[in-house]
């Protein structure tokens, strides 16, 4: 009954006919996790007890906001018929800040389960990631999930995808990830449908990197595909992009505990230990080939990590910034999208600007450096990359408001994506005025089924990096889903907007913002400055200037009370303690210019809030 | 037993040392009031309204036996003060009786002060006159405001009549009368702390205390505020407030003495300043009695347990009632000579903090230049080294603590 394979090909041995190579798309909580988990038992690699839920996302963050950030493969055998097969099942991460990481894990498949929630529909990560499998010609499984729910309508999700990959609708699965129910159908399905991996097993080793990452005690752990050829422990191995040569120390797969092999084949999807200590030097896309027998070419698609999202990271104790360096470090031994530089700031003191691959990467990052490094961190406003060209034709590139030149400038170009919003039609007229106002430019709309639509913007990058999903969320009830690529660039006016206490431009509060939002970008700011900053002996102004040209201003008037009397008896030493607390307190108090600056005050105005 | 320093210290000096007696009962609890005072007539052995001078009287004796063990020669007392709570909930002849005790045990001095605080609802003919005759010579009484509303949101138990004829009752019984007042409660206008001013001066106080109202955590007010039943204070209308205090006490012949602090003293006599209060600013001796109380001799503070009960039972056991002290450090004895000199008319003495320290002496010549520049303090004053906030440093006395502390 069983159709666990009883004596399953090994590793290094397998012929590439019996294997099938899969991942599964899905949009975020449809069910990905657990759907993988229950393959994981039906296969038998984990028993029911092992079973610690989600057994794929291994992070703490990731399990908290479950969502997968590294992607890993697993190995499990399957048996149909009396054949015994190997199928690998390649987790890709979820979010759109990883998209090329994506592409990575989908180029190491032949097929991919689109997996939809059976009472969600299509949203609008599926549809990204859809796309993206079918352009690298990926064999789609169409599979409605959570069938068990109540609120499941199967047939009536079952007719959007068809509609959408132009398929027969009775053609798709459905299963529960919670019951598995349809699940080892499912798997059946999988070596039916997906192709073997075709490549050459004569030809010279090329294994395609989509994933590394760093492990304490073995360095780095790079996960490959192999598309032609063997590599075998001991052998000198070449990586094609960055030219470095290593030994290569171990092979071996996960099914789900690494297990060492003789080797890895074509077809087969592994790991591999060199002795390579930064993740950096094994970049996600690169070939890894034979050293004594290299490859003429590598496989397509290589492609360097590429920051889109700046942000300065400040301790806010300044003599954390050595633990700061240690901490960005280490992080990115693990993490090769991650870069960053030492910076310094008038206001914040000594920081680094980070880049980012996006708002997702920081906000994990931040919180990585927060929880498990203990520190404690200002970050300012996120920015994207412009490229500024002044009077005299130089085109400088801005990653920060202070790089924005002073004086004439000609052009400002700034990179833009394509947002695709999925949201029930109802909501079809807040979307557009959001993106309208964010200055998005309508691309094509198509509806999906009667009461939902997919909606195209393309749209400056700086606005979906600051607030336009957050706002988008919050105008179509939680229902709209977001999805973005780059794509391209515009020439368009934009400014910078200083903010200057007393005169001084705060380094930390400055912006680059479009012209038409100059004006209440500075008067937000102001009149927020205005509330967080105490008043101080003497009168503060605090203007928002373009240039020399002031656009909005408020006053902190001069302070006149700073006395508690009260009869406290012979209490002398409350009133002591008291101004023993307020001599605590400045040290929380940055100077900036004459002017004490609580650094509670630095962190909530740079907090980018909604509310407004 | 009090630490060998002590005696040291205190025999042969100049030290003042004086009394202060805590009742810790009240009718009701003031919106506003953090005090450590309790609405229950009964809370236990030793802690009743009946038998709380009992309690009272042991500590004294106490007291008077710790300063005696620990080599601390008498002196007879400076002045005397009965705070709450409100000590006028206890019989006149139940305070009388204390302060005799007091007398035996320490003796007094002639001219000494002493005074009881007294709620304008809790008194009666009577009653002052019995603290008359039993040796009391001032009352200082909580008058807060004259106008109703204001007393309203205060929640004080008083009206403004209660004010005027007990106020007349201490005239006639031959009292000193001090009035405390309370400015910028929620909803107060301008006219409305005018018109209590105006009220406090047909009354002919001897002395004024007038506060800003501070709202203490935990308080009801506080949460009152917090909900939005009320505005918050505003610091500036406070600021407004107590320049119109000064002003027309000042017309009326009040001379200021310590921030919030006037006595009738039209001819510069140096007159009708609360000795007692006087006592803590200039950093003296005084032993406190009663629950909470807080005590200080020559460096040495000291606390009693909060509760009555849990105060009462040590007492009542032959134990010493207090449960935490502190010998603070020569960087908080410099703060506390700062801050309570700065607050003071008479100023503080540089020349006497040199003495303590030279090097915060020198910070204070330093920062006083400054501070002089920007008039928050006399400069006249300086030139005679002392520290006088003028009228705008009186109300920014905190900045100019911190700043002459170094911080
Ligand atoms: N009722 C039901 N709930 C499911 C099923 N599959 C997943 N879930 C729940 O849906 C939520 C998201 O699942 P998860 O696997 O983390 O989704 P992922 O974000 O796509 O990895 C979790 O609360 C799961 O317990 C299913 O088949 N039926
Ligand atoms: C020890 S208290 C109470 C005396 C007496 N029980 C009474 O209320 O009349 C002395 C004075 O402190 C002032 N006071 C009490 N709480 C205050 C607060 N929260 N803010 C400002 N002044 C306060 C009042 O003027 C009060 O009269
Ligand atoms: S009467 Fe005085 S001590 Fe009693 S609660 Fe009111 S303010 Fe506080
Ligand atoms: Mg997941």
């Amino acid at each position: 009954m069983s159709p666990v394979a009883s004596n399953p090909p090994q590793p290094g041995s397998t012929h590439s006919s019996v294997i099938r190579n899969f991942c599964i798309v899905a949009h975020i909580d449809h069910g990905k996790s657990t759907l993988a988990d229950r393959m994981l038992q039906s296969t038998k690699v984990v028993t029911p007890r092992e079973m610690q839920n989600q057994f794929l996302d291994n992070m703490d963050i990731e399990r908290e906001r479950g969502i997968t950030i590294k992607s890993q493969a697993v190995r499990m055998p399957w048996q149909v018929g009396n054949e015994d097969y190997i199928l690998n099942m390649i987790d890709t991460p979820g979010h759109v800040d990883f998209a090329y990481e994506v592409s990575r894990s989908l180029a190491a498949c032949e097929g991919a389960i689109l997996l939809v929630d059976a009472a969600q529909g299509i949203e609008a990560q599926t549809l990204a990631n859809l796309y993206m499998a079918m352009e690298h010609d990926l064999e789609i499984i169409p599979v409605l999930n959570k069938i068990d729910l109540p609120a499941a309508e199967p047939e009536r999700y079952a007719l959007e995808i068809s509609n959408l990959i132009g398929i027969d609708p009775d053609d798709v699965l459905k299963v529960s990830g919670k019951t598995g129910e349809g699940v080892e159908e499912l798997l059946d399905r999988v070596v039916r449908d997906v192709p073997a991996p075709s490549g050459d097993a004569e030809a010279p080793a090329r294994a395609m990197i989509f994933d590394s990452i760093y492990d304490t005690y073995r360095g780095v752990i790079t996960y490959v595909r192999m598309v032609d050829g063997k590599l075998e422990p001991r052998q000198g191995i070449q990586m094609m992009a960055t030219g470095s040569t290593y030994e290569l120390q171990e092979s071996g797969i996960y099914s789900p505990d690494a297990i060492p092999s003789k080797g890895l084949g074509v077809g087969e999807v592994g790991y591999l230990i060199t002795g390579v200590k930064d993740v950096a030097e094994s970049k996600v896309g690169d070939t890894v080939t034979s050293k004594k027998q290299p490859a003429e070419a590598p496989i397509g698609g290589y492609r360097e990590p590429q920051p889109m999202v700046f942000s300065g990271l400040y301790p806010i104790d300044g003599s954390d910034y050595p633990a700061l360096r240690e901490a960005l470090e280490k992080l990115q031994l693990n993490d090769a999208a991650l870069s960053y530089e030492p910076e310094t700031s008038v206001a914040l003191g000594f920081g680094f600007r980070v880049g980012f691959l996006g708002l997702l990467h920081l906000e994990i990052v931040r919180e990585r450096l927060e929880r498990e490094y203990n520190l404690d961190l200002i970050s300012t406003a996120p920015n994207v990359i412009y490229n500024v060209t002044t009077e005299d034709g130089t085109v400088v590139r801005v990653t920060n408001p202070s790089e924005f030149p002073e004086g004439k400038i000609t052009e400002v170009d700034e990179p833009m994506a394509m947002a695709t919003v999925i949201v029930p039609s109802e909501f079809i007229g807040s979307v557009m005025e959001l993106s309208q106002n964010k200055r998005g430019q309508l691309s094509g709309m198509d509806y999906l089924s009667e009461e939902r639509v997919e909606i195209r913007y393309w749209i400056p990058l700086a606005e979906i990096v600051f607030d336009y999903f957050d706002l988008l969320k919050s105008r179509t009830k939680g229902y709209a889903s977001l999805n973005w690529h780059r794509d391209g660039s515009q020439i368009a006016d934009l400014v910078k907007v200083d903010i200057l206490l007393q005169g001084d431009a705060v380094d930390a509060f400055s912006a680059i913002t479009h012209r038409d939002h100059a004006y209440s970008y500075g008067v937000k700011m102001t009149s927020k400055l205005k509330e967080l900053i105490p008043r101080q002996q003497f009168e503060v102004p605090i203007q928002a200037a373009i240039g020399s040209r002031i656009i909005a201003r408020e006053n902190i008037r001069a302070i006149r009370k700073d006395v508690l009397s009260k009869c406290y008896g012979g209490d002398i030493s409350r009133k002591r303690k008291l101004l023993e607390k307020q001599k605590e307190g400045k040290k929380r108090m940055k100077m900036v210019g004459t002017v004490e600056v609580p650094q509670e005050a630095f962190i909530a105005a740079l907090s980018t809030d909604t509310d407004t | 037993m009090l630490p060998d320093f002590v005696a040291a210290a205190v025999n042969g000096s100049d030290r003042t040392f004086s009394l202060y007696v805590h009742v810790p009962f009240c009718s009701s609890r003031c919106g506003y009031c953090d005090f450590n005072t309790y609405i229950s007539p009964d809370l236990g052995p030793g802690a009743s309204h009946e038998s709380y001078a009992d309690s009272a009287i042991k500590e004294l004796e106490f007291a008077a036996d710790a300063m005696e063990k620990s080599g601390v020669a008498a002196k007879p007392l400076h002045s005397v003060f009965f705070g709450g709570g409100t000590p006028t909930l206890l019989q006149a002849t139940d305070l009388t009786r204390i302060l005799q005790r007091a007398e035996q045990l320490f003796g007094i001095e002639d001219a000494a002060e002493i005074t009881t605080e007294a709620n304008p609802d809790s008194l009666s003919l009577d009653a002052v006159q019995r603290l008359a005759d039993g040796g009391f010579n001032r009352i200082s009484m909580g008058m807060q405001s004259s106008v109703s509303h204001v007393l309203q949101v205060l929640e004080r138990t008083h009206n403004p009549d209660n004010v005027e004829i007990a106020a007349g009752w201490i005239r006639d019984s031959g009292l000193e009368m001090s009035l405390d007042l309370i400015f910028g409660t929620p909803g107060e206008s301008i006219a409305d702390w005018k018109r209590s001013l105006d009220a406090v001066l047909t009354l002919e106080p001897d002395h004024v205390s007038a506060y800003g109202l501070i709202v203490e955590d935990g308080t009801k007010l506080a949460a009152q505020i917090r909900r939005g039943v009320y505005p918050n204070t505003d610091p500036d209308d406070q600021a407004d407030k107590y320049l119109l205090t000064e002003r027309r006490l000042a017309a009326a012949g009040y001379r200021w003495y310590e921030i919030s602090n006037w006595a009738y003293d039209p001819h510069d006599e140096g007159i009708h300043q609360s000795q007692h209060n006087l006592a803590y600013w200039r950093d003296q001796d005084w032993w406190g009695i009663g629950p909470g109380a807080h005590s200080h001799m020559a460096g040495l503070r000291w606390w009693n347990a909060k509760h009555p009960a849990a105060y009462a039972s040590r007492v009542l056991a032959n134990k010493s009632p207090a449960i935490g002290h502190e010998i603070p450090d020569s960087d908080a004895r410099l703060l506390e000579k700062i801050m309570l000199g700065v607050r003071l008319a008479e100023g503080l003495d540089i020349e006497e903090l040199a003495a303590q320290n030279k090097e915060a002496a020198a910070l204070v010549q330093r920062e006083a230049k400054v501070l002089g520049a920007q008039e928050l303090i006399e400069s006249s004053a300086l030139e005679n080294g002392k520290i006088v906030p003028t009228l705008k440093g009186r109300l920014l006395d905190d900045a100019i603590t911190r700043r002459l502390a170094g911080f």
